[in-house]
């Protein structure tokens, strides 16, 4: 059998970016084994409610090979598919392809400082990919909803973020502030940048998310969370190599920093040497007269 | 309550990695090893859930010298440790975690604890896999947690927003950034972990599946450029991610 099964994450009957990337991967992987693509939709979260349907989809279906995001939902169902399937997983793919019937995948490791390249052997793979990596599928794909069954731990709530507030690994645009920010009073300059862009989350280094200036959500890095935003723009973060590893596959980079001498520099595709304190309103002030006019 | 930390040995964060000579795995020659970061959230709420006569066991899948990264553990103060042996620790996330199920399934465990991810392998699936290998409910990258007799109460970051979760005990939970702030191991704690006994036996690995086909850098960033000094440089960096970069 060389079908594939796409798992989408649908929010308010809307299927997310991710989903679409999803499809985009399972139609080149059944592309290549010369089979289809079948895509179920997850409407509810809580993933050990959802693990038992969508494993009951998936035995009906005898795929090759299951495709999903590697997002907070995905992470928490691909280990449970895997142990339910008894199948392998591969987690937070970068890259994908079939090699002589097997399925291949690149994956980032040590957050980002190293790729591997591996090899599934099994007659059922499932691929858990990055989000914001692919390219994503804009066709119509032929869906069935999954039923959320009733599983050993159950989602009580869901309380949500603060208004409109975007997560760090999905934005698009990210606006991260370091120590060179001075203490959590300035960090209004990062979020009212962040809004002017109008898609942008904000993000921090693990030196202002340890000194309690910022949540833990928003921390970058190897110990944080990894980012492969369209643009990332780093204000007052000097560039530790782990904080490097966490934003260095972002498309386009951008360093404000006082120090010339900064590693941030190195990755930067762009640098503006300088007080952020000056720098930043200005920039901000500049982005939204931009966005006005569009 | 008789609580299971299963914890990783990982090179830490500040090394910068070279890959070694087999073209798969990374050249440990001067690289540190730590306690994986996340695991140490995993230790501290053991530890401080640890009741009158209750136990923390650290259990690890490893090579020989993993068995310092347990002592590290210990020296935090849990009580005692199981190293799984193995020279190669594989790929393959559900091999590892059907050692640790072996393991950990007659072990009476009341809350089998693991750090979310190893800031190695990047695989975030280990500690979710071993819950569904041995039945037990399973909350992932926990930020807050709860138990009041058998009721656990989890909180965990998902994409804008916090999901509350509930669930019985025996369960698994793994820990993120935010659930506690990790002790460091005393003096005195480190002389108390020479005399903890530690196991050794060999890891009942799963089949392997994912076979590592090669290990490589990233590419380079191509040499960015400094636009220019202060204010002044604004209008052209915006010029830049307009036109030349197309991201605005």
């Amino acid at each position: 059998m060389a079908n594939v099964l796409a798992v989408i994450e649908q929010k308010d009957g809307t299927v997310k970016k991710s989903g679409r990337e999803v499809i985009a991967v399972a139609k080149q992987i059944a592309g290549s084994l010369g089979g289809s693509v079948d895509a179920l939709t997850l409407d509810a979260s809580g993933a050990a409610a959802l693990a038992a349907s969508v494993t009951a989809h998936v035995k009906q279906g005898g795929y090759a090979a299951v495709v999903l995001a590697a997002s907070s939902t995905g992470k928490d169902l691909g280990p449970r598919l895997a142990v339910r399937l008894d199948a392998p997983l591969l987690m937070d793919v970068t890259a994908i392809g079939v090699d002589g019937g097997r399925i291949t995948a690149s994956r980032p490791v040590y957050a980002g400082k190293a790729i591997q390249q591996i090899v599934a052997d099994a007659p059922l793979t499932i691929v858990a990919i990055r989000p914001n990596t692919f390219t994503a599928d804009t066709g119509e794909v032929k869906t069935s909803a999954a039923s959320a069954a009733t599983g050993s731990s159950t989602v009580k709530e869901v309380k949500a973020g603060g208004q409109g507030v975007l997560d760090v690994g999905e934005a698009s645009i990210v606006v991260s502030g370091g120590r060179g920010m001075k203490g959590p009073e300035h960090f209004h300059l990062i979020e009212d940048l962040a809004k002017a862009f109008g898609n942008a989350a904000v993000g921090a280094s693990r030196a202002v998310v340890d000194a309690g200036w910022r949540p833990h959500g928003e921390q970058v890095g190897q110990t944080g969370k990894t980012v492969s935003p369209q643009l990332y723009i780093a204000v007052g973060i000097s560039g530790a190599i782990q904080h490097l590893a966490g934003m260095r596959t972002a498309k386009v980079i951008v360093a404000i920093n006082k120090d010339r001498d900064a590693p941030i520099f190195k990755v930067a595709d762009y640098g503006i040497v300088g007080d952020a304190f000056e720098i930043v309103p200005r920039l901000t002030e500049e982005v939204r007269k931009l966005r006005a006019e569009h | 309550m008789k609580i299971a930390v299963c914890i990783k040995r990982v090179p830490d964060t500040e090394t910068r990695v070279k890959v070694g000579g087999d073209g798969v795995s990374i050249d440990e020659a001067g690289v540190k090893f730590i306690l994986n970061p996340y695991d140490e959230f995993a230790v501290e709420e053991a530890l401080q859930r640890r009741e009158e006569g209750g136990e923390v066991v650290v259990v690890t899948v490893g090579p020989d010298a993993a068995a310092e990264t347990i002592r590290t553990a210990l020296a935090m103060g849990a009580d005692r440790g199981v190293l799984l042996k193995t020279d190669k620790i594989p790929a393959d996330a559900l091999a590892i975690a059907k050692a640790l199920a072996a393991e950990l399934k007659d072990g009476g465990y009341d809350l089998i604890l693991f750090g979310k991810i190893a800031v190695d392998d990047y695989n975030h699936s280990v500690g979710t896999m071993t819950a569904e290998l041995l039945g037990m409910p399973c909350v992932s990258a926990a930020v807050k947690l709860t138990v009041d007799g058998r009721r656990l109460t989890a909180e965990r970051e998902v994409e804008g927003g916090i999901e509350v979760m509930e669930c019985e005990v025996p369960a698994v939970i793994t820990c993120d950034k935010g659930l506690n702030n990790p002790r460091y191991p005393a003096l005195k704690g480190i002389m108390a972990a020479k005399k903890k006994p530690i196991e050794t036996k060999p890891a009942a690995l799963g089949a392997v599946r994912l076979t590592l086909k090669t290990l490589g850098l990233p590419p380079e960033r191509k040499e960015g450029r400094i636009v220019g000094e202060g204010v002044a440089a604004i209008p052209e960096l915006l010029r830049l991610l307009r036109q030349e970069a197309k991201v605005l």
